[in-house]
């Protein structure tokens, strides 16, 4: 179960990832990024990492996602026709498709157990929890976590620096 | 919330004689803020004494390195401090030395330069004060991931150190060049981290050090079955390799230097060429020499099995840095802006100074170290110079600019005669006694290869004298081609003749820096090879006192 799952979400990672690159149009890309991230965080949590998999999600396919679309918003992405309107045949795909995803669901739905959660003592020593995360950034990681923290004022000063309008 | 009280008590706890080992870094990011507070509240046009902060700032900062060295390592201790994140070793001082020295005289260069830019503001010193904190741990870092997050803050605070100047498109153009090859060039070293990471379980470069000779063997067998991960070792460190070829600026990764040299406001250029050269060479000694020892030699094979030996670094470092010598000083004889030639010159001399980790014994590794020092003395002359010709109207960084400098200001000339000259290595200057000792250690280890590398380089380094010499005929022999006179600000003034004297002196009773060098080269953990004995210390890491090559 836990490989098929795995092969499933790497496939899913993978082809989205090339996807980035194989797309013309930005927000597409954009969009294939977000479903790179989710299958990577989908892969954290079978790691048994779930604080890493839920800043995967929060961070970056929430926060940084949209300021990816911002920034492709402002820089004008080209004004090409998407594909699928150049090609009408295409959207009649989508009915098959839609009704192989209800009948997907009404078959999870049908079979779904209980899962058993792992033990709270295996999640103590794992090394994505919230706790081990912590104890680290703040034990082993002290020092680079702080020189993180000086790199990230220098950015702010430089980009301040760059951006200004001149003074005179 | 129990677990989580459970878990703080066994906390280990960081005391003062930890702290202690970051204190000339954590003077200067004080420093660094305080000229950032201190600029919003001065009036615009009057920011000099920001400049005078930071500079007060970098004295601090030498005093507290002193307190370091006398403290801890002037016996050849070392010490640990963070979690195993950093070590305190005469290396890491030595090379912290150098980028103070480089950070003091690049801000006594930049005051008057920033004025006739009309780009005098605080955040310029504050950034060279953040970048100088970057070189310092990547100096001592001995853990992957401090030494990837200092060079991060080096490498943006000088990419935004080559943009300083608006509304110069070269220097734009520089930045954004410099930017999009450096953090590709991070990404690379990255990739090649990851990959160490995963094989050896630990980022920690004793660790990784350990656990290297085990999985570099054609017969690791880790899970019942053989696996070569030979292979994917060499793979790792070829990727790490070609990130610091790239942060060095050595040749087929030097694409980026001519441009960002020639297209930064000439103090930065002065700055990155010496102070983020010696920071990245830190590092790169720190990688290999801490982190991947028993790389650089032959991986074995098995030859019953028919499973080939590798080459390791060694052979790698050896190709590029040949490559670099001889095409650094070519492309250098044809150049026109002295910017560029400069670039071209300086990554001919990061060729040289990779022959003192190729000859890893202990000469090889003192010249490294003292190599880099005498370069940021000189080479922060020779900008200063240039810098100097920076007045109303010129630009200062043609050739012909040069033209009978010599009626013009005399000292100033004499200054960059003996800069010059110690660029190219001839004696009584202090290049010569760098480069007597990276070639010599090269020649000491009695490899017919690496003599020959020697010979190149000794030859090259004859044809350097070509394009020096350029200059030295252009200021002497050339007719006035405009007479703009040339005055010095107090500040370059000084700079040049604390970097002037130090460069003679060295040259002349190079004893004291030579002693401090190779106790730097002496530092635990600096493995050298033993050329006699192919099978000498395993897994030893404190080396008996005398076992390197004694001269």
């Amino acid at each position: 179960m836990e490989k098929a799952l795995f092969i499933i979400f790497a496939v899913v990672s993978v082809a989205a990832a090339l996807n980035i690159l194989l797309q013309r149009n930005p927000l597409y890309s954009a969009l294939s990024l977000v479903g790179t991230l989710i299958a990577l965080s989908a892969l954290y949590v079978m790691l048994r990492a779930q604080f890493i998999a839920a800043i995967q999600i929060v961070v970056y396919a929430g926060a940084i996602m949209v300021l990816f679309v911002f920034v492709i918003m402002l820089l004008n992405a080209p004004k090409e026709a998407p594909y699928i309107e150049k090609h009408k045949a295409l959207r009649f795909l989508a009915i098959p498709f839609a009704g192989l995803l209800i009948a997907e669901a009404f078959y999870v739905i049908r079979l779904v157990k209980p899962i058993q959660m792992p033990a709270s003592d295996d999640s103590a020593q794992a090394v994505g929890t919230t706790l081990s995360v912590g104890t680290k950034l703040f034990t082993d990681y002290l020092l680079p976590f702080e020189v993180t923290s000086v790199l990230i004022l220098m950015a702010i000063v430089g980009a301040m620096v760059l951006a200004r309008r001149g003074e005179d | 919330m129990l677990a989580l009280i459970q878990a703080t008590n066994d906390l280990k706890t960081i005391g003062d004689q930890v702290v202690q080992l970051i204190m000339p870094e954590v003077i200067l990011t004080l420093f660094a803020c305080a000229a950032l507070v201190l600029d919003v509240m001065l009036p615009r046009g009057r920011k000099r004494p920001v400049a005078w902060l930071s500079l007060a700032g970098v004295g601090f900062a030498l005093v507290s390195l002193g307190f370091l060295y006398f403290n801890i390592t002037s016996e050849g201790k070392s010490r640990l401090g963070f979690f195993n994140m950093i070590v305190i070793d005469n290396y890491a001082v030595v090379f912290k030395l150098i980028f103070l020295i480089g950070a003091g005289l690049s801000i006594l260069l930049s005051i008057r330069y920033l004025d006739e830019e009309g780009e005098q503001r605080g955040e310029y010193y504050s950034l060279i004060l953040f970048s100088v904190v970057g070189m310092m741990f990547m100096a001592s870092g001995v853990d992957l991931l401090t030494l990837f997050i200092s060079l991060e803050l080096m490498a943006i605070s000088v990419y935004i150190l080559v943009g300083y100047t608006k509304r110069d498109r070269r220097s734009n153009e520089a930045s954004m060049k410099y930017f999009l090859l450096g953090a590709f060039s991070s990404g690379v070293l990255l990739y090649g981290i990851s990959m160490i990471y995963g094989l050896t379980g630990s980022t920690n470069l004793a660790n990784i050090a350990k656990a290297l000779p085990i999985i570099i063997s054609p017969a690791y067998e880790p899970l019942g079955q053989t696996v070569d991960l030979r292979y994917l070792v060499l793979m790792s460190m070829i990727l790490m390799a070609a990130g610091m070829f790239f942060k060095v600026a050595a040749v087929p990764f030097h694409m980026w230097a001519p441009d960002a040299y020639e297209g930064a406001p000439t103090s930065t250029t002065a700055f990155m060429s010496v102070a983020v050269k010696a920071a990245s060479f830190a590092m790169f000694g720190r990688l290999f020499l801490y982190g991947l020892p028993d790389l650089r030699d032959t991986l074995a094979g098995n030859a019953d099995k028919n499973i080939p030996g590798l080459p390791g670094w060694a052979v790698l470092l050896g190709v590029i840095a040949a490559i670099t010598i001889v095409w650094g000083n070519l492309a250098a004889l044809t150049q026109n802006n002295t910017k560029r030639l400069l670039a071209y010159s300086s990554i001919s001399h990061a060729g040289y100074t990779m022959l003192g980790l190729i000859a890893a014994n202990e000469t090889g590794y003192t010249g490294f170290i003292l190599y880099l020092f005498i370069y940021t003395l000189m080479n922060l002359g020779v900008f200063g110079c240039i810098i100097a010709l920076r007045r109303h109207g010129i630009q200062g960084d043609r050739m012909e600019d040069l033209n009978g400098l010599m009626k013009k200001a005399p000292w100033l000339t004499v200054m960059m005669t003996i800069f010059l000259l110690s660029l190219g290595g001839i004696p009584p200057t202090a290049g010569f006694i760098g480069k007597l000792y990276l070639f010599a250690g090269l020649i000491e280890t009695g490899n017919p290869w690496l003599v020959r590398l020697a010979i190149l380089a000794v030859l090259m380094s004859a044809v350097s004298l070509y394009y020096y010499i350029r200059f030295i005929r252009a200021m002497y022999i050339e007719p006035e081609t405009e007479m703009q006179p040339v005055k010095l600000a107090p500040s370059l003034q000084t700079a040049l003749a604390v970097a002037v004297l130090l460069v003679m002196l060295i040259g002349v009773y190079p004893q004291p820096l030579l002693r401090l060098t190779q106790k730097a080269a002496q530092a635990q953990g600096l493995k050298t090879h033993d050329y006699d004995q192919k099978k000498a210390d395993e897994g030893e890491i404190e080396r008996p006192p005398g076992a390197g090559t004694g001269r």
